[in-house]
């Protein structure tokens, strides 16, 4: 093996398509990103910012007609993009498992939940026999904190709640000791005080099994509590890459402090929230410039001319706005 | 003078049957449990809890869409419970409610004018002409303009068609509108949009809201007063300041320290609550929440407790609510200078953009 590399993952300007009859939709247009080992990369963003069709593109699975025509994603610095189909299966649910919201309808409600654990087992590692695999598969529920494993192997899906049903899925996914784990809105469709639960058992499975997070979620609470690294994306391209910390104490594009503004605190008492006026634009009909520019007050002509790059505005933070950090650009106005 | 909705002891109880010729009763799903609460006029009660804790079963009641196994419930201090007829509609007009699913609350055959005048024609008010312009300003107080009324739903985004839900349900001017879930099937900016717009309605028109929501921090900015809901009952019921800052129920405190804060300093500092929530066919003796609850004792696994006050307007159903330990929440140290600095600029040109 070389160098130890500190990224696990490294996404270079990935693109994927889809030709549709009314127009081509950039749903992931020319990403780049990168997971650090051991820790937890945060993405946000509104349903339509093309953060779901982001991991199906690193797992190659995006459904057709929608293709990845370029970029780069390495994993350990091997291209998963030139992998044979053959080598790519190795790859999943090998060195990168997903997870996803409705664990419902990721289960199969006819099979037992340990027979299901024991298929996904089998295909990584064949030739353990039948009371070894059985044995694993309890461990693996144990692992993922269910009370009485033994007795849930024999059950079925719809017999366990919401949040057992996500805990079967981390077993499942985490049993072949997997690199990286894309967990895609895994608390969004369960209650607040089970979410807690769940939150809680991936931070402990990260520092138990050194594993690195891919975490997609709409909800910028669920980011503070989990996330080291934060991408904001609307509307297929990154709009602001910084620390979690750094994010929420010192955000940058108009984007990211609508969404701030737009959720109700806890810690003070207003009005009115923030919101963001308008609605994601469809993928077939971005806008020119800036996608963000018609629903940004602080636009001006060359945000609707140009598309701005991601740009650094402190080190570690980079931002794809030309009028960040937004005061300096607004005093500079008022003084000419 | 009495309040605009008074609800006290509302049960809904299900029957469990099996066998398919002769059908026995094996169990009972208690969803809704001996719930009372009232609603002013004017005023935004918030029905909070997890999934099944009855809240939606509870909102249906009022509307008598499902009839209540006990309980009653006075409107303007008029017991509904037993109105039949056009008594009851004449009722229903006042009472509306607005659906989570903005999807799949629209008829998409109907033209969005059709589906917002429907209410009207139902309860025979105005002609054709008065509909339309009824209509049309229905649309503009909402948000949209009033040549949407000729477009489908299906050319609307969830947003837009949540306006349209309210526009519907404000059609026949009542004085309660029901919203189950409004916005939790929204994305956050367009959460934000359509909560405000509630509020500016709210305090244009002098609706009431029963607010039914999970999310808390929608919750404490729409409600003047919330009432905690767990497997079927009223845990807690209070003033919204008085309950956040001062829970007194162990359930309010799960629920309050679960939310997770937009602030990465804070991370991980509480420790969920364990276990799931029981099935509402096997209702736990006793205090229903004691299976999970870290403060248990011998006495709440045999006595269920009462809804007591225990401050003026602050009720809980808890044995040991006045020996709890502090909760410890701390909801400070949110934004950052920079960041509010920023979100006051943000606002700022917003205004400036709008006007």
């Amino acid at each position: 093996m070389g160098v130890m590399q500190p990224d696990l993952l490294r996404i270079e300007g990935l693109r994927t398509v889809f030709k549709t009859s009314s127009g081509l939709v950039r749903a992931v247009d020319g990403i780049d990103l990168s997971v650090p080992r051991g820790r937890t990369l945060g993405i946000v963003g509104e349903s339509g910012c093309g953060k779901s069709m982001l991991s199906l593109s690193i797992m190659r699975l995006v459904p057709p007609p929608g293709r990845t025509v370029e970029g780069r994603v390495l994993l350990e610095g091997r291209n998963l993009l030139e992998l044979s189909t053959a080598e790519m299966r190795q790859v999943r649910g090998g060195q990168i498992a997903m997870i996803f919201q409705e664990p419902m309808t990721s289960l199969n409600p006819v099979h037992s939940v340990g027979r299901q654990l024991i298929e996904a087992m089998q295909v990584h590692s064949p030739g353990l026999g039948a009371s070894a695999l059985k044995d694993k598969a309890i461990a693996a529920l144990k692992r993922v904190r269910i009370p009485s494993p033994e007795r849930r192997f024999e059950e079925y899906p719809h017999q366990l709640s919401g949040g057992m049903r996500q805990r079967v899925m981390i077993a499942m996914a985490l049993a072949c000791e997997p690199r990286l784990l894309i967990a895609d809105e895994p608390t969004t469709a369960l209650d607040v005080t089970v979410q807690a639960q769940i939150l809680d058992l991936l931070r402990e499975l990260q520092s138990e099994t050194g594993m690195s997070i891919i975490l997609i979620t709409h909800d910028l609470g669920v980011v503070a509590e989990m996330a080291d690294e934060v991408a904001v994306m609307y509307a297929g391209k990154v709009a602001e890459r910084a620390s979690a910390r750094a994010l929420f104490e010192d955000p940058q594009h108009p984007y990211t402090l609508g969404l701030l503004g737009s959720v109700p605190r806890l810690d003070e008492e207003r009005e009115r929230l923030l919101a963001i006026d308008g609605a994601v634009p469809p993928p077939f009909a971005f806008p020119e410039g800036c996608r963000f520019n018609p629903r940004c007050p602080f636009a001006i002509a060359p945000c609707r001319a140009e598309l701005p790059p991601l740009r650094e505005i402190t080190p570690g933070h980079q931002a794809a706005c030309i009028r960040a950090p937004v005061e300096n650009a607004l005093s500079l106005e008022s003084a000419a | 003078m009495s309040p605009l909705l008074e609800v006290s002891g509302l049960a809904k109880h299900y029957p469990v049957k099996k066998g398919v010729v002769i059908q026995k009763q094996v169990g009972t799903v208690r969803a809704v449990d001996g719930v009372s609460f009232h609603v002013d006029r004017g005023e935004t009660l918030a029905l909070v809890g997890e999934s099944g804790c009855g809240k939606s079963t509870t909102a249906r009641l009022v509307l008598r869409l499902i009839e209540p196994s006990a309980g009653t419930i006075r409107f303007e201090g008029k017991d509904v419970t037993k109105v039949e007829g056009g008594a009851m509609r004449l009722l229903r007009r006042r009472m509306q409610i607005v659906f989570q699913d903005p999807y799949a609350s629209l008829n998409p055959r109907l033209t969005v004018g059709d589906a917002i005048a429907e209410p009207m024609v139902v309860h025979g008010i105005g002609n054709a002409e008065s509909r339309r312009a009824k209509v049309h300003e229905l649309l503009r107080l909402v948000g949209l303009a009033p040549f949407h009324a000729e477009r489908y739903p299906h050319e609307f985004s969830g947003g837009q068609r949540q306006r349209i839900g309210i526009a519907r349900a404000l059609s026949v001017e009542p004085d309660l509108v029901v919203c189950d879930e409004p916005v939790s099937a929204l994305d956050v900016s367009i959460q934000a949009q359509v909560v405000n717009l509630m509020k500016d309605l709210q305090a244009r028109l002098g609706l009431s809201y029963l607010f039914i929501a999970h999310d808390l921090a929608v919750v404490k900015h729409m409600a003047d007063r919330i009432a905690v809901m767990y497997l079927g009952a009223v845990m807690e019921i209070g003033g919204k300041n008085e309950l956040f800052a001062n829970p007194r129920h162990p359930y309010t405190r799960a629920l309050l320290a679960a939310i997770p804060h937009p602030d990465p300093a804070r991370r991980g500092r509480v420790t969920p609550l364990g276990g799931d929530v029981p099935s509402p066919m096997a209702v736990p003796p006793g205090c229903r929440f004691h299976t999970r609850c870290p403060f248990a004792q011998a006495r709440c696994k045999q006595e269920v407790p009462a809804l007591r006050e225990i401050a003026p307007g602050q009720k809980v159903a808890c044995h040991f609510a006045e020996t709890l330990p502090d909760p410890g929440l701390d909801y400070s140290g949110g934004l950052t200078e920079a960041a509010a600095k920023r979100l006051a600029l943000y606002d700022a040109a917003r205004r400036k953009a709008a006007a």
